[in-house]
């Protein structure tokens, strides 16, 4: 177990490793260009020089890798050219805002889903399960911007019950939450309780499950003491996952709903070039999802007792 | 030809071949709603010309709502945008820009992620090592952070949104293939072909690759929905294909500041892509139904 969970991290920090390598390529392979865009289209090329021979921007390509990696690693991601202030200072509140938006979709998601598979899987073929599996097909197909859209028209223009816009200026309002929260739900949802529902009816066509049938063990009690057990093991993997996931979705729905999170922060930094920026969210998000990746594969391990005591 | 094949009945052409998987799909309503939706927008795209009743690029009258008429006498059915552009019109063009990129890009991702997906399978070992690994990197990317990042850095035009899809897409599929072929490599016939002395690349592309084209075929129509709406999200980001032309996705990043007084804008342009989506789930879905029941 220990032996498995070092080499988990291990790759893990290789992962992180090879992404910084690409990323840094990808964005900071020409000085020039990096000048032109920390100074802006309009400075002259001797202030690009003077930027750069001050920034150590003439060293090197590998030379100037570590030392970003070493600053990267510390925290120290370098100026915001668009915020004006250091990254760290815009990325950790925005990243705050997205974990209690993360926070809710989960506690929405994760009841729902579960139960709805669950519910689904219990009898495969059923009324019940079709018309579930054909709702989560159609909730899946939803893409995030076209929800919102709908939503909006409904809650917003139609009933005005729910504010437009999420930018929570006036202090955190919990109201301002629930149409972002909801658009992640709707297309979170389908996914896990898919998920859920097959892992559920290969338990449910178990042998185990049959013997306790046949020995006359109430419906109720099969599924609650011995189907569910083993049938949540694998939701759980998919749950965690999907917060891999949800860093995408955010990204539309901050952007839709001016909600100021880490996805909304991502985007703006992409559409200004501001690769300090762009460098230290993509590097978070990357952290977020392998680590959660990791959690997964040890929680895994954990919850199947077919591993755990091997 | 010889003379002892000539003796053996002739295979059915491939065109009765293909009407033959279309009727098995009677099987299944789901599959056949998805088809039927796809059909739908297919002949929309391609007969654009005709049916649409405006020039989509041609300012008209603007924001008119559903089914008003204008001084002139033009009805629009679905009423216009900010510009004044006939929306029914733009979204009957916007079906071919989705209805072409869409599949190339997948297309494109597939002719990449099949062949990685086969050597990692069949080769194992070193190729196995290192095409997992490269994978790994790519997918620990949160999708949509990194069609962000290369889009808003390479710039959009329809070559890098086809080129950034394949990117992000060919690891995934890679995934799949593999884990296909890891079944496959194992079977009789395949070490038969072994035995005959065939190699590596005729055994992987034509002893293994066509046993598995069952799961990679409803993995296309589920992906193939999934790049629809990337190329919806890019456009609706404002890092979709640039303006005039019409685009879904884009059309809802320009209106969406109007949808207070003008839903319409944009809600319409939304129906059409997850209807296109909605189609491609529910083929996949009705394939898997089929391919599970023999």
């Amino acid at each position: 177990m220990f032996l498995f969970v070092t080499r988990r991290f291990g790759s893990m920090v290789l992962t992180m490793l090879v992404v910084s390598l690409l990323l840094f390529l990808l964005l900071e392979l020409q000085p020039g260009s990096v000048a032109t865009k920390v100074l802006g289209p309009y400075s002259t090329d001797e202030q690009r020089q003077l930027w750069m021979e001050k920034h150590g921007y003439l060293d090197p390509l590998h030379v100037r890798y570590f030392r970003w990696l070493g600053d990267a690693v510390v925290g120290d991601f370098g100026q915001s050219t668009r915020f004006k202030v250091p990254v760290g200072e815009v990325l950790w509140p925005r990243l705050g805002n997205t974990a209690i938006l993360g926070f809710f979709v989960l506690l929405v998601v994760v009841p729902l889903s579960l139960t709805l598979g669950v519910l689904a899987g219990m009898k495969e073929g059923s009324v019940l399960d079709r018309s579930i599996s054909v709702t989560s097909i159609l909730f899946t197909s939803i893409p995030e911007f076209a929800s919102a859209v709908f939503l909006s028209a409904v809650f917003v223009f139609s009933l005005g019950w729910l504010p437009g816009t999420s930018g929570m200026s006036g202090g955190f309002r919990l109201e301002q939450l629930v149409l972002p929260v909801m658009v992640l739900v709707l297309y979170d949802f389908g996914y896990v309780a898919r998920m859920t529902r097959a892992s559920m009816a290969e338990v449910m066509m178990t042998n185990y499950i049959r013997t306790a049938v046949l020995k006359g063990l109430p419906y109720r009690m099969v599924i609650l003491k011995h189907a569910l057990r083993n049938a949540l093991i694998a939701p759980f993997t998919v749950i965690m996952v999907q917060i891999n996931w949800l860093l995408s979705g955010v990204i539309v729905v901050e952007f839709f709903f001016a909600y100021k999170g880490f996805g909304a922060l991502l985007l703006e930094a992409s559409l200004n070039q501001d690769i300090y920026l762009i460098e230290a969210c993509a590097m978070v998000a990357v952290f977020v999802a392998v680590g959660t990746q990791v959690v997964a594969d040890i929680g895994y391990t954990y919850l199947n007792p077919r591993i755990r005591f091997s | 030809m010889s003379e002892q094949t000539a003796a053996l009945p002739k295979p059915p052409s491939l065109a009765l071949r293909m009407l033959r998987a279309i009727a098995l799909l009677r099987e299944s309503p789901v599959g056949l709603i998805g088809a039927a939706i796809i059909a739908f927008w297919t002949i929309v795209a391609l007969f654009a010309p005709l049916l649409a009743p405006y020039d989509p690029n041609a300012t008209i009258s603007p924001m008119l709502y559903p089914g008003q008429t204008d001084g002139q006498g033009n009805t629009f059915l679905l009423g216009t945008d900010h510009l004044g552009r006939d929306i029914l019109s733009r979204i009957i063009y916007g079906s071919q820009r989705v209805l072409m990129l869409a599949p190339l890009a997948t297309f494109c991702a597939y002719i990449v992620g099949i062949p990685m997906g086969l050597a990692a399978g069949y080769l194992r070992g070193k190729w196995d090592t290192v095409l997992s690994f490269v994978t790994n990197v790519i997918l620990s990317f949160p999708v949509l952070v990194l069609y962000v990042i290369i889009i808003a850095t390479v710039g959009a035009s329809a070559a890098n949104i086809l080129v950034a899809i394949t990117f992000a897409s060919a690891p995934g599929i890679m995934r799949i293939v593999r884990g296909l072929v890891l079944d496959l490599r194992n079977r009789e016939y395949v070490a038969a072909a072994q035995t005959r002395g065939e190699s590596s690349l005729f055994i992987m592309f034509v002893e293994i690759l066509p046993n598995a084209r069952g799961p990679i075929i409803v993995d296309a129509c589920l992906r193939l929905g999934y790049v629809i709406i990337t190329i919806g999200v890019l456009g609706f980001l404002g890092l979709g294909l640039p303006p005039p032309d019409p685009d879904w996705g884009g059309m809802i990043n320009e209106t969406r500041q109007l949808a207070m007084t003008f839903p319409h804008m944009a809600v319409y342009p939304c129906i059409a892509i997850s209807s296109l989506v909605l189609g491609f789930n529910l083929l996949a879905d009705g394939l898997r139904e089929i391919s599970l029941r023999d």
